[in-house]
């Protein structure tokens, strides 16, 4: 099953002290970072620095992800190389513009594998979108490579762009939020959506969150582990939901011991898509600690 | 010889100090004798002294003596630096200071009596900063003696300390010496500490800023045991005495160590209506308590006290209801301290009825649950709250090896801090034994003590809690931060580490450089 990915931490990529403790906090993602929040004086040092982490330090089973610096600058080819070494799980592209964005930088990558030796394609990427151009060419970004596990919304510079800011109703990322879940789901991979910077704003975050818990997207990305539990605690499902998801998975072991190929519950029919939802449902009950290894629901 | 925390402990100093070795955390029930202080009658005439120097002239004070001050003034204390200054200008030598404990703002006064031969010989519950580093590079003759809140309630009762003059720095007083800290500027809440000093010492003379007419109730420290009253300028900072309001952390690893402690605490057959919990100050404790309050809330389960240091957050609960009693040794806050004038629950106690192991029943003997820090905890749950990585003294005992007497007991700290292991092979002094240990939260998982079998089946399997051996959090420190180098040492004893009931639990060594 497709793993959940409600939190992506952001973590700078020259905070050791950060970079030590990223994995107690129960993120489905942590993401270092070598490109904007590291000044041009520390870039090497941060690219170290996250090398060995990567290598030595315990992230539990948090996907580990590092955003490098592009292909643009002279950073990018050897955060590349050092973070393919390091065996990281997903290198993110900043600021993605085109397919072509997207290509070049798998190239790098396929290079890069080839000469430690590495696996073809064990390396996996995302894309950020982070301009009006990125979002129209979402679609065809999100297909641009098997690589891909998913794309994310950049919101900083995109609303800048936009001429216009963040408003607490997210009107002004509507259009990009839905293209970016559209382009991920026409591709069948994740959709992430933008950082929220007001740490002390847990209200306003909720907000934000329940937004694009709603549209669908898997998880919003995420700068202080505090608004790790409250990414969670929305996305978690009612014990209404679990029970019904219990039901389903039952029927499903029900049918297999009968060897029938047919699965019915409570007299409907149970298709492809409300199996996967139910899988999704516990996976999601498990993650929050609703339910015990069996599916049964904690008493509160 | 090894005592029983297997800590090399010199014959010489078990001879020549005439101590037992540390063996057991059980106290049992031995016969003890008090000593009793010599008393000057008085009738009450003339005990407002005009300044220090004469003072000090009317208590008698001679060279070889023991002084007391107490530490309720922490960081914003005027009295000790007045008193001590006056004590070296009048030349006096060989003294033994025994104070309650040292804070920061007395240190230079200290190596300064030191240097000039006044100060001998140092009992305290801790030392810090510069003191802490001239002592353990050897700046003293003879090994600092320390001990915890309640031992030092004990030595005092027994005799072990024997104080022949008390200077005791009050925020009001009457003029026969009825005082009280919950009035006046430099107010400081409970006089917990300084409450065995005026019960036992030979002289005690009271300093306070504010003369109150009489009589000044209510009393903490009463007029028949107060030799003299001495009017002075100032007696402390009030805004260094306790700090202003409480934040609660938002440092992220703090609330995660408290939301963990908070599991353990009421996943443990402790968490039932009518428990009792002491969870003293810093980030991670503070934090406790608001989610134990949650909880609490929650489950529908109040509290019959709160014991110790106390802070805002913990009135706060007294006042909510939530929490019946308090028992109160100190005050952290201006909050903590402003409410024990207002809240007749908020119980002002001594330290002898706080933690003494050697009366007839310490209130920490009541205690279900109670939240301790550490500098270090090794792999036998031993727990070292006095000499920093480097081997330098820089902590303070204070009630850690008293309230955990608890029927709970939790460590919470970090794994590591900076480069520095916290979960360690061996700690480098062992303060607390591991024996009195239950639970290490860290803000990885915890480590269950493993004679604690009751508590590891109860929190084998709570959501988020992730249970290590105290060697698998051990191994992951070190992964973290490596192997460090020994440390070097001399073999000049510097301090004495003394088990609350007296006996010699370890010794500090001088540093090398």
């Amino acid at each position: 099953m497709e793993r959940l990915r409600r939190t992506m931490m952001f973590v700078p990529g020259n905070n050791p002290a950060m970079i030590k403790d990223a994995g107690i906090y129960g993120a489905d993602s942590i993401m270092f970072d070598l490109e904007d929040s590291v000044s041009l004086t520390e870039k090497d040092t941060a690219r170290m620095l996250v090398f060995e982490a990567l290598q030595n330090v315990d992230y539990g089973n948090s996907e580990l992800v590092v955003r490098i610096n592009g292909l643009d600058t002279e950073m990018g080819k050897a955060d590349i190389y050092a973070m393919v070494k390091a065996g990281v799980e997903v290198i993110r592209l900043p600021k993605t513009e085109t397919p072509d964005d997207v290509v070049e930088t798998e190239k790098v990558i396929a290079e890069a594998e080839k000469f430690f030796g590495i696996e073809n394609g064990r390396t996996h990427m995302m894309a950020a979108i982070e301009s009006a151009e990125g979002v129209l060419n979402a679609p065809a970004i999100a297909k641009a490579s098997d690589r891909l596990i998913g794309i994310a919304l950049g919101a900083e510079d995109y609303v800048t762009m936009m001429k216009t800011h963040r408003y607490p109703d997210g009107a002004e990322l509507s259009f990009a939020r839905n293209m970016i879940l559209h382009g991920a789901r026409a591709a069948g991979i994740a959709a992430f959506d933008t950082v929220y910077s007001d740490v002390d704003n847990t209200e306003g975050f909720n907000h934000e969150v329940e937004i694009i818990h709603e549209l669908g997207f898997d998880g919003k990305s995420v700068i202080n582990p505090r608004q790790i539990p409250l990414v969670n605690a929305i996305y978690a499902p009612s014990d209404k939901e679990i029970r019904n998801a219990k039901d389903v998975l039952n029927a499903i072991e029900e049918a297999h011991k009968k060897g029938s190929g047919v699965i019915s519950l409570r007299g409907k029919m149970v298709d492809k898509p409300v199996v996967a939802r139910a899988q999704r449902t516990m996976a999601l009950a498990k993650a929050s600690n609703l339910v015990d290894e069996d599916g049964n629901i904690y008493a509160k | 010889m090894l005592n029983k925390v297997n800590r090399e402990i010199p014959d010489d100093i078990l001879k020549d100090k005439n101590y037992k070795p540390f063996t057991t955390t059980e106290i049992g029930d031995p016969e003890t004798t008090y000593v009793a202080h010599q008393v000057k009658v008085s009738q009450g005439d003339n005990k407002l002294v005009d300044s220090i120097p004469e003072v000090i002239g009317k208590t008698g004070l001679k060279n070889g003596m023991t002084i007391s001050f107490h530490h309720h003034f922490r960081e914003g204390d005027f009295v000790f630096n007045m008193v001590m200054q006056e004590i070296i200008n009048e030349g006096f030598q060989d003294l033994t200071l025994a104070p309650s404990s040292l804070t920061n703002v007395m240190n230079d006064m200290v190596i300064k009596a030191i240097k000039a031969g006044t100060i001998s010989h140092i009992t305290s519950s801790g030392m810090r900063g510069e003191l802490g580093d001239f002592i353990s590079h050897g700046g003293l003759k003879d090994p600092v003696v320390l001990r915890s809140h309640g031992n030092r309630a004990r030595a005092i009762e027994n005799g072990d300390i024997k104080i022949d003059v008390a200077f005791l720095g009050v925020p009001n007083a009457d003029a026969v010496g009825n005082a009280n800290a919950i009035h006046g500027d430099a107010v400081f809440g409970s006089m917990g500490y300084s409450l065995m000093d005026a019960k036992y010492a030979d002289k005690v003379v009271l300093l306070t800023d504010t003369i109150m007419p009489y009589p000044n109730t209510p009393a903490s420290i009463k007029q028949t045991q107060v030799d003299y009253v001495v009017k002075v300028d100032k007696v402390g900072d009030p805004d260094k005495i306790g700090s202003g309001a409480t934040r609660f952390t938002k440092d992220p690893k703090e609330l995660k160590i408290a939301e963990m402690v908070n599991q353990v605490i009421t996943h443990s057959q402790y968490f039932k209506d009518g428990f009792s919990f002491q969870t003293g100050s810093g980030g991670a404790a503070l934090a406790v308590s608001r989610y134990l309050r949650k909880s609490m809330l929650e489950k529908n389960i109040k509290a019959s006290f709160a014991l110790g240091g106390i802070t805002k957050p913990t009135v706060d609960l007294l006042e909510e209801g939530l929490v019946s009693k308090i028992l109160d040794v100190q005050d952290f806050d201006k909050g903590a301290a402003a409410s024990m004038a207002n809240n007749e629950n908020q119980q002002e106690i001594d330290s002898s009825w706080y933690a003494d192991p050697y009366n007839k029943g310490a209130a920490v003997n009541q205690l279900d649950v109670c939240i301790l820090s550490a500098l270090e905890i090794d792999t036998k749950f031993n727990v070292n709250v006095m000499t920093g990585s480097d081997g330098v003294l820089r902590g303070a005992i204070g009630g850690h090896q008293d309230a955990a007497n608890a029927k709970l007991t939790i460590i919470s700290a970090p794994l590591v801090r900076g480069r520095i292991a916290t979960v360690v092979p061996d700690v480098t002094t062992v303060v607390t034994p591991g024996d009195s240990i239950d639970v290490l939260v860290t803000e990885v998982g915890i480590a269950i003590n493993p004679k604690r079998k009751d508590l590891i089946e109860a929190l084998k399997n709570v959501p988020g809690v992730p249970v290590y051996t105290i060697e698998e959090l051990q191994k992951r420190a070190e992964a973290v931060v490596g192997t460090p180098e020994p440390l070097e040492f001399t073999d000049r004893p510097v301090a004495l580490i003394e088990y609350r009931d007296g006996s010699l639990i370890d010794t500090v060594y001088q540093v090398k450089d």
